[in-house]
């Protein structure tokens, strides 16, 4: 990069290089003309593009963001702070978001991966919450490739390796594998934090005067400008961004959620806000302080802890280096935080001051090196409006072909080894989900369960995605993804009380991509408004493109349920032999976008069909039999159809089961949605069947016979649960390690 | 009776630790940190698990040199008890209170799971209340926890009867599959495995009570 001192303002415009930081001619007359009267010099254009960038403002998914339904008796704080926040009762409240780290996960994916879990760390505790739990949702293309078996591989033990060491117990989240995510894996991390509702604390510096406190790690030159490198496309040619990944340093995390928790508890009184320094760091987090409370800030440059010398104004404030927390104290009471964080080894400096002019106002070497109007950061970006045009694909679709089926049996083996249905053991055995010793329910069952400490309630949580449904169909496909989080919660015993999404999406400018997240976005917020789901908190991902090839539009739901009393937490397993099985739902011949469709041709293609009411009233069944203590175990029916989930509920305590489905083979793996198989102990069958009705549906009894033994309308299935265990145990780890 | 949680900077098993002192064997415990230079009045310590100082260097290597550490081996000195689970274990053999070295995982990666660990000797204060090889289910959360020692030590570890908890399935390829020592006055007990996850039912099970239960019995004793 030449050398910023040689870069006049002049040049700036003249040689458009903020061009190359991703401003437009439009936003840079813009900021020339309307907001400055005169031109930007290059700290200023460089703090432009980072907080115009679409990571920062959203300035192309706004007007879809809108559309979120975000109310809800139960919001204490809704999308706009760091993370949302819902009342669970008793004074307490539950915090949560998710965030993508997509980009940086396929460039290094190790410290991508750790970096996206530090990050969304850092967003609880700075509303003032413990982190106890947090969930990853991650895609990739398929592993007959090396190159996903290295970026899975390593995006693991990203996530073990920060987690873990942060002592945050990873209770759940979920894999798959398609070959739309080669080149573009996606990486996304929910974080939940549990708090008294007393200690709420926002991102806000405000009252001129008082002191603007930078704590944590030093800033270097890693992940300079990464806001606005996330905001484009990939070549696969340019993998020169390597610089724009951040490293982490779980260890330095601990010391600041600790340091950070003791000022937000004990200080509370002279503690104004605090916010986390993520994208476009020192900026941003100062910036949208300032903003929140309708004032401005001094900064000197001179007083941030550097890591390296040399460093320029754009640097310092650009740069993204993780585990930097920002506060603002009362002016007087600085002595008071500083203590703390001495305490637990932490760097901590007064930086600057609330200004009473509302500027943003940066000085370096005693020289002013910005001065512009604070708000124009937050504000003044534009917002586009896009084009809106439905792809041919969605146009006169066909209903997909019922497969046929020759060899039920040898179906379902490959099935039940794909990689995007076989355990993911193998991965979740890599993360400490105990950690805090809160952990009721481990992954490898519908959601995460953790208890409330000191009550008698717990928390169930999840993390769901869908491209498939979403590819062929966006509007219900934003529905079903909503629904099958909805759907694994109350499989729990939960009752759903939020959501947080991450909207993975292709290049906002076509506007076919920009229809999928419209008509998605429409479908996720009907859904939530039916369930009662407030959407509390996000995140926007877009350009997931790889040489211009775009991912299904995946927009990612991470869900979070209350479960009042914990006697009525559910687990996925049946526990023993004699117990009664049952499907509830209908099933129907729904092979769009199934893994069976994918297996067999190769793509997908044809009709979703969904049903929002009959989604609902399903949920609603299961939560009145699980509170009147009617059936022993529940799992939702997904990917891979009724026998998948038959054979994961036997799985845990090597059951077998004999019975008579009145299905047919192909239906075996029909992906109709709102359905479950539950389990239900003979004493009750009269009692489940009077509550249960016509939804469900009886397929036999559990047994010691190693063996599933099931009557289907066009012939009989036998196959050893043993064999069927070993694949469905073994596959995912196998394909790791194969050679292709 | 009065227990001390020690806490370095990068412990994240602390809390734990001390809620199943204070919770489940309703004892009074106390988080020390590990800038502490005095340990009088306690009747126990407990080393809990983590990622001290961030296990950069080599995991338990830079928790040995802290200040509460001097005192810690004076506990040791006097008999008193002394318990380190995980990292806890690993800064013991670090500090050279109990012999060996915990190495990483042969699969080199972190595993979290339950174990099922037999109960080689059940006459020390940290075990008494277990049946002689009984079998018991305590959860694992580490990636170092290999343990190794040269045939000499493990010969000693054998005739002192010092081997207390054994995998039944060797998870991380520790030699003559050891999951917890004792140092030869058996009041030092180090061990991988996690006791302070087993104490209440809704947590999965109850198998690492008795372990708290027979050290307060010592203790009372």
């Amino acid at each position: 990069m030449e050398k910023p001192k040689t870069i006049t303002p002049q040049d700036i415009k003249d040689q458009k290089i903020y061009q190359d930081w991703g401003l437009t001619d439009f936003e840079y007359n813009l900021i020339a003309n309307d907001i400055l009267h005169r031109l930007p010099n290059y700290t200023e254009t460089g703090l432009y593009s980072g907080m115009w960038s679409e990571h920062c403002s959203y300035k192309n998914s706004k007007p879809v963001l809108r559309k979120f339904w975000s109310d809800g008796s139960r919001v204490l704080q809704g999308p706009g702070e760091g993370a949302g926040v819902l009342d669970i009762g008793d004074g307490q409240a539950v915090v949560f978001k998710a965030e993508s780290h997509n980009h940086p996960s396929y460039v290094e994916p190790y410290e991508g991966a750790a970096t996206g879990v530090g990050g969304i760390i850092r967003d609880i505790f700075s509303m003032g919450a413990k982190p106890v739990a947090s969930l990853d949702s991650l895609r990739f293309g398929e592993l007959t490739n090396d190159k996903n078996r290295f970026l899975l591989d390593k995006v693991v033990a990203g996530i073990a390796g920060y987690g873990n060491c942060i002592g945050v117990p990873t209770v759940g989240g979920e894999i798959s594998f398609d070959p739309c995510y080669d080149g573009n894996p996606l990486v996304n991390v929910m974080c939940v934090g549990l708090m008294d509702q007393a200690d709420i604390e926002a991102g806000r510096a405000s009252g001129a005067g008082n002191s603007i406190i930078y704590v944590g790690a030093k800033t270097g030159r890693d992940g300079i400008n990464g806001a606005t490198f996330a905001s484009s496309q990939f070549s696969t040619e340019e993998e020169s961004d390597r610089s724009a990944v951040q490293v982490g340093d779980p260890f330095m995390e601990k010391l600041l959620v600790d340091a950070c928790l003791e000022v937000t508890h004990n200080h509370k009184d002279i503690l104004v806000g605090i916010q986390d320094m993520g994208a476009a760091g020192l900026v941003s987090s100062s910036a949208e302080m300032a903003d929140k409370a309708n004032s401005g800030v001094d900064l000197d440059l001179d007083l941030v802890p550097q890591r390296e010398i040399g460093m320029t104004p754009y640097e310092i404030m650009l740069s993204e280096s993780q585990e930097r927390m920002l506060l603002c104290v009362k002016a007087g009471h600085e002595d008071e935080v500083l203590e703390v964080f001495e305490k637990h080894h932490l760097d901590a400096v007064v930086i600057g001051h609330v200004n009473d002019d509302k500027q943003y106002r940066l000085f370096q070497h005693g020289e002013v090196v910005c001065d512009i109007p604070t708000s124009s950061l937050v504000h003044d970006v534009p917002e586009y409006q896009h084009d809106v045009v439905e792809p041919e694909r969605l146009k006169n679709v066909e209903e997909a072909k019922t497969p046929v089926i020759n060899d039920v049996n040898d179906m379902v083996k490959t099935i039940i080894g794909q990689p995007t249905i076989a355990s993911k053991e193998s991965v979740y055995r890599q993360y400490d989900c105990r950690v805090q010793a809160n952990t009721v329910v481990q992954p490898g069952s519908d959601s995460g369960v953790i208890r409330v400490r000191g009550t008698n309630k717990s928390l169930a949580m999840t993390t769901d995605a869908n491209g498939r449904y979403i590819y062929l169909n966006p509007k219900l496909g934003g529905q079903i993804a909503v629904s099958e989080a909805a759907r694994n919660i109350v499989a729990s015993g939960a009752v759903p009380i939020g959501i947080t999404d991450c909207l993975n999406f292709g290049n906002p400018d076509d506007s076919e991509s920009y229809f999928e997240m419209d008509q998605s976005v429409e479908g996720i917020s009907k859904a939530c408004e039916k369930f009662d789901t407030p959407v509390i908190a996000g995140n926007v991902s877009l350009y997931n493109e790889t040489d211009n090839k775009a991912i299904y539009p995946t927009p990612m739901i991470g869900m979070v349920g209350l479960i009042e009393d914990n006697q009525y937490i559910t687990r996925s397993d049946i526990k023993e032999a004699g117990e009664l099985v049952y499907v509830i739902g209908d099933t129907f011949d729904d092979f769009a976008g199934s893994e069976i469709q994918k297996n067999l041709e190769g793509n997908i293609s044809g009709k979703i069909r969904f049903d929002l009411e009959e989604e609902f009233s399903n949920q609603r069944l299961i939560l009145d039999l699980i509170h009147n203590h009617l059936i022993e175990s529940a799992h939702d029916v997904s990917e891979g159809g009724i026998i998948v989930s038959i054979l994961e509920s036997l799985f845990q305590n090597d059951l077998g089961l004999k019975g008579e489905i009145d299905i047919t083979k192909a239906q075996l793996f029909s992906e109709t949605q709102s359905r479950y198989v539950v389990s239900v102990s003979q004493e009750d069958k009269d009692a489940f069947e009077r509550l249960a009705g016509k939804k469900a549906h009886l397929i036999g009894v559990t047994d010691d016979s190693q063996q599933i033994n099931l009557q289907l309308q066009d012939g009989r299935y036998v196959e050893d649960m043993t064999a069927l265990k070993t694949i469905w145990k073994e596959s995912l780890s196998c394909q790791m390690k194969s050679k292709a | 009776m009065k227990f001390a949680v020690i806490s370095f900077p990068g412990s994240n098993c602390d809390m734990d630790m001390y809620y199943a002192v204070r919770d489940s064997l309703n004892e009074d415990v106390d988080l020390v940190t590990s800038d502490a230079t005095n340990l009088d009045g306690y009747d126990g310590v407990l080393i809990p698990g983590g990622f001290s100082y961030g296990d950069y260097l080599r995991s338990g290597a830079v928790a040995r040199f802290a200040p509460v550490m001097e005192s810690v081996k004076e506990m040791a000195a006097e008999g008193k008890p002394v318990l380190g689970v995980c990292n806890g274990f690993q800064i013991l053999t670090e500090a050279n209170l109990l012999p060996g070295s915990l190495q990483h995982n042969t699969s080199m990666e972190f595993i979290s799971d339950w174990s099922k660990l037999r109960v080689q000797n059940n006459d020390t204060m940290f075990t008494d209340q277990y049946e002689e090889s009984e079998v018991i289910d305590i959860p694992i959360a580490h990636g170092e926890g290999n343990y190794y020692c040269d045939d000499e030590t493990l010969a000693q570890l054998k005739a002192n009867d010092q081997i207390v908890f054994t995998y039944e399935d060797n998870p991380n390829g520790s030699c003559d599959n050891i999951a917890g020592v004792v140092n030869e006055q058996g009041n030092v007990l180090g061990m991988m495995p996690h006791p302070e996850r087993a104490v209440e039912s809704i947590l999965g099970g109850t198998d690492g009570l008795k372990l708290f239960k027979s050290l307060l019995n010592h203790v009372r004793s």
